[in-house]
């Protein structure tokens, strides 16, 4: 498998007057792991439904393996679409639907297909997350936050995407839980090509999961560089978010 | 000058943002049409949905009809005798049932069930980024889950509103024979006489239209619902009362154009 690129020039989104994505530019290599961290509220996650074409943009350039994705046709944009995966941030599991056909909903389309194959697929992905072969029998108002978000992760990896999105993939875990889908995340990168873009508060979840680490904030990338470079960025504001500390501004 | 710009602003702004509704609900449709008809197709749920829909339905509808036509029947008698017209009690039943009462009432009452269900549903999904996933996960939601309840909706109103046609009928039948001293055999036929397939078909035609606006109000609704729980209630009561409206105002029409000359 081979990861694709992501590249987006001078993207802007505004809700109203508020602008969100101030000329956006940031380019995600094949194969590349790329966490975006910065404060809530910061437009990280729309940024990602932007890519996704979830959400227009309002000016600039999305490009996906060097389709402009505003140029592209009907037929392209689902091409586009179908090798790319997203876990998001709440889940978004399927209600009605027992867990094992959340998982193989991309498989399927949502079709009750090839059930035997389908629930042996999903409880192959759950034990990759971690989770035992009873649960791809219950409905997702029976698991906890936590397990809810496995599975999400389970059902973004099934189609084995090219590109995957994964919108706070530990929060609501414990460490142990969290470490497991970091590395899960870093072997999809790392063994199997996949671009990752990832989105999390979690500095240790970022230091694992990076190659390269993008801060947003006002609109716009603050800083970018190597996982490497993160605890002397040199810059003061990703120190002091690094770190978890407030300015005497901030305290109150 | 300034307070007469403000004078006319007002309802400018109001008349502009009704237009851009109707826009959206146009566009709306027009993608949920394409999408009902542009594989592939999800039988399965169609199936689900009409059963939802219908079935889960017809308690009510049945309960409305034969209430309405026993009570319309008792009203037609008391009227009718003030100009001794009490033997036009089984042809003015049946035509007032069919024309207007069996659809319109059968329309309403699946709008408040059906409609207000559906934006909940919906509107769920939207502020829980199920929808979004749904576009993540190689499928539309327009054919997945807008398609289904528009071609259901519109298949099942009319089986719907001939039932309720005929409970109608039937608590008028039964108001008459059994308290209002008519014949039997004589009611029926006097039914059968008056009963034209203009009046039939034009019921059909208008469940037709108002399982296509019920459907579209729910999902519209649903679809555009934001701000969380509060979001998805306003969506519920927007879906609800539009679609009132809409069933109203769309079988004047279909009145006026079948039976207007």
């Amino acid at each position: 498998m081979r990861g694709g690129s992501i590249e987006l020039v001078g993207v802007r989104k505004t809700f109203g007057p508020k602008v969100v994505l101030d000329h956006i530019d940031l380019k995600v290599e094949p194969g590349e792991s790329l966490v975006v961290i910065g404060g809530s509220g910061t437009g990280k996650s729309v940024m990602l439904k932007c890519v996704l074409g979830i959400l227009p943009i309002d000016g600039g350039t999305i490009r996906l393996d060097g389709v402009d994705l505003a140029g592209a046709s009907r037929a392209e944009r689902t091409e586009l679409r179908n090798r790319i995966g997203m876990l998001f941030q709440g889940g978004a599991l399927f209600d009605s639907l027992p867990v094992w056909r959340n998982i193989t909903f991309a498989l399927t389309r949502g079709r009750a297909t090839n059930a035997k194959a389908m629930h042996a697929k999903a409880v192959d992905l759950l034990a990759k997350v971690g989770l035992d072969a009873p649960v791809a029998d219950l409905k997702p108002s029976e698991l906890s936050g936590g397990m809810q978000k496995r599975v999400a992760l389970a059902r973004a990896i099934a189609a084995e995407p090219e590109i995957i999105f994964f919108d706070e993939p530990t929060t609501g875990l414990d460490p142990i839980r969290a470490d497991t889908i970091n590395r899960l995340i870093r072997s999809l990168v790392t063994d199997l090509g996949v671009t990752a873009v990832t989105i999390t508060h979690d500095m240790a979840s970022a230091r694992r999961i990076a190659d390269r680490v993008a801060m947003l904030k006002d609109g716009r990338i603050h800083w970018e560089g190597k996982v490497a470079d993160l605890e002397n960025s040199g810059n003061d504001y990703v120190d002091r978010f690094v770190h978890g500390r407030a300015d005497d501004g901030e305290t109150g | 000058m300034n307070a007469l710009v403000a004078f006319f602003a007002h309802p400018g702004r109001a008349t502009l943002a009704a237009l851009a509704s109707i826009g959206r609900v146009a566009l709306f449709t027009l993608r949920a049409l394409g999408a009902a008809v542009r594989p592939p197709y999800y039988f399965g749920r169609l199936l689900e949905q009409m059963l939802i829909i219908g079935w889960f339905s017809l308690p009510v509808v049945g309960l409305t009809a034969v209430f309405t036509g026993a009570a319309l029947a008792q009203q037609i008698f008391v009227g009718g005798s003030r100009f001794n017209a009490e033997s036009t009690v089984p042809a003015v039943t049946v035509i007032a049932i069919v024309r207007e009462l069996g659809p319109v009432l059968g329309g309403l009452m699946v709008a408040g069930r059906v409609s207000s269900a559906m934006a909940a549903e919906l509107g769920t999904m939207r502020v829980t980024e199920q929808i979004d996933a749904l576009t993540t996960l190689r499928t539309d939601p327009f054919q997945y889950l807008i398609a289904p309840r528009l071609v259901a909706a519109v298949l099942v109103l009319p089986l719907l509103v001939l039932v309720s046609n005929a409970l109608g009928v039937m608590g008028g039948f039964l108001i008459g024979t059994q308290r209002l001293g008519f014949n039997v055999t004589s009611y029926l036929a006097t039914t059968r006489q008056y009963l034209e397939w203009d009046d039939v078909s034009s019921s059909l035609v208008k469940a037709a239209v108002f399982g296509f606006i019920i459907a579209m109000m729910g999902c519209y609704h649903g679809f555009r619902s934001m701000g969380g729980a509060a979001g998805v209630g306003r969506s519920t009561t927007n879906a609800v009362v539009s679609a009132f409206v809409l069933i109203l105002l769309a079988n004047l029409i279909i009145t006026v154009l079948v039976f207007g000359t």
